[in-house]
């Protein structure tokens, strides 16, 4: 069948199987293998995209559900290569060790702040209590978020200072 | 790599739609709405539709919404607005106390009233929050739609009334004064199913019970219900005593199996733990309420 749907501000359209996984579509059919994609049922989150706007755990989504959505990954969290504070709080607050559940765990972070720009740290911890990280004990991502939750410039999108790159 | 066997794709645009293509494409076609317990059992090959119909375009069951009598709740409701909807949770907060521990927030976001009543899995949570409240569910077909209690709405495990042309369109409320609910649950971990849950809806008359629900999930209640611990307290003064005696009862007539999440004997202390605690809170909010 056919699936069209916007990734990152980009229209993609392919021809593809009814039965493939939105976290395979956007890995393999798209190329952003900046999602990953662990434990395939629904527990670990480092899958997790926004859909229109929300969080979900893109391997239990079908790709042909996915149709004429809107799509954010990890790699659309940048704008014009100036990165979002999300991503700058993980580089400051030491957020991520291996990286594996660090996209997941951004598009979440990400969603919280656009719904709750002041969140207290029991919010941010029950925000990612449905991503599991192997590495960190939690302790620096929700540090990383407090960070950016403290250095967000209105939008979110609008960063002056950038880091990296 | 978990991935379904090969299915056909369909999206409904509405819900006579949707009864359409169920009939046209028949008993091995399913519904999909929030697809988070049906697409992790087509992985597992535990269930093997050869049609999927995405319901999830289907505003037109997605409100909340109160009349004098009664709260409706549309089959799409995800569990997110469930449990942030201030209609719904200002007549029974055991919505909103039940939702923050099903699941997490991300699988809150999709999965829905209706995939989870629908699933009927032994431990789903707003099976034994319906119960307790004593719903009914609209069932929507061909010829129409009916309700059915919620109490004979689950047949068994994974097993409920709904036809495979029909689907679940509505679950309602009926709404009392001087109610009080609650909502309690045991899990191994945040996020996870419960090892025993149970939600209580009580109604003071003048000092006295004069309607009372108990909920439970995980442990193999029939219709997820506590029948007889509900008709021991009808008529009584809620005393600590009385509450500690229901509570024995409810823990005594359901049937838990043992099994990774625990051995049964500590399934039946968890029910009686939680329904006194359950039955406390949801007396204080119905005395809170006045009688
Ligand atoms: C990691 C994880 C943890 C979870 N933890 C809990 C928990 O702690 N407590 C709990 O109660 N639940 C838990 N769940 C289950 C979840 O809450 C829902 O029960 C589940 O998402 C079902 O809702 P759905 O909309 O996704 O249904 P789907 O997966 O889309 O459908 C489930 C079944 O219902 C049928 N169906 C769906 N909608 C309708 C309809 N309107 N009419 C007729 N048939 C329909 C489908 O055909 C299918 O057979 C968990 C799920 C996951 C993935
Ligand atoms: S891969 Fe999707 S939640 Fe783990
Ligand atoms: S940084 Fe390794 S899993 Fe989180």
């Amino acid at each position: 069948m056919q699936v069209s749907m916007t990734i990152n501000g980009e229209q993609v359209s392919r021809e593809i199987e009814a039965r493939l996984l939105l976290v395979h579509f956007i890995r393999e059919t798209a190329g952003l293998t900046g999602t990953h994609w662990g434990c395939d049922t629904s527990n670990c989150g480092t899958c997790v995209v926004l859909m229109d706007g929300v969080p979900v755990k893109s391997c239990t989504v079908l790709a042909a559900m996915a149709n004429g959505r809107n799509i954010t990954t990890v790699e659309g969290l940048e704008t014009n290569g100036e990165l979002d504070s999300v991503q700058r709080g993980f580089i400051e607050m030491h957020g991520l060790q291996c990286g594996f559940c660090t996209p997941g765990m951004m598009l979440t972070a990400r969603w919280l702040l656009d719904n709750n720009p002041h969140p207290t740290d029991a919010e941010i911890r029950e925000a990612i209590s449905g991503q599991i990280c192997r590495c960190t004990g939690y302790e620096n991502i929700v540090r990383a978020i407090r960070w950016a939750a403290e250095h967000e410039s209105g939008t979110g999108h609008n960063i002056t200072e950038g880091i990296g790159a | 790599m978990q991935v379904p066997a090969p299915i056909a794709y369909e999206r409904a645009t509405s819900l006579s739609n949707a009864i359409e293509l169920l009939s046209r494409h028949g008993p091995e076609s399913r519904i999909i709405a929030g697809g988070h317990s049906l697409l992790p059992m087509m992985k597992l090959r535990l269930a093997r539709p050869e049609v999927v119909i995405d319901i999830n375009d289907l505003a037109e069951l997605d409100y909340i919404r109160a009349n004098s009598d009664h709260l409706q709740i549309g089959a799409m409701v995800r569990h997110a607005s469930l449990m942030n909807s201030d209609i719904a949770n200002r007549y029974f907060p055991i919505f909103r106390e039940a939702e923050t521990v099903i699941a997490d927030p991300i699988v809150r976001n999709r999965g829905t009233v209706g995939g989870s009543l629908c699933q009927a899995d032994p431990a789903e949570d707003l099976a034994a929050v319906f119960a307790a409240l004593k719903a009914s569910v609209v069932i929507t077909g061909n010829n129409g739609s009916r309700t059915v209690p919620i109490s004979s709405f689950h047949i068994g495990p994974y097993m409920t009334v709904v036809e495979p042309d029909e689907l679940l369109t509505e679950v309602i409320v009926p709404l009392r004064t001087h109610v009080g609910s609650a909502y309690e649950k045991v899990e191994r971990r945040a996020g996870d199913w419960g090892i025993a849950s149970v939600g209580a809806m009580i109604v003071l008359n003048s000092g006295q019970i004069s309607e009372a629900g108990i909920g439970l999930a995980a442990v193999r209640a029939d219709h997820f219900r506590a029948v007889e611990a509900e008709s021991f307290l009808l008529g009584k003064q809620p005393t600590a005593d009385v509450i500690a005696q229901a509570a024995l009862i409810a823990s005594e007539n359901c049937q838990p199996v043992a099994d990774q999440r625990g051995p049964e004997d500590y399934k039946r202390h968890l029910v009686k733990e939680l329904t006194t605690r359950a039955l406390n809170r949801a007396i204080d909010k119905a005395r809170e309420e006045g009688t």
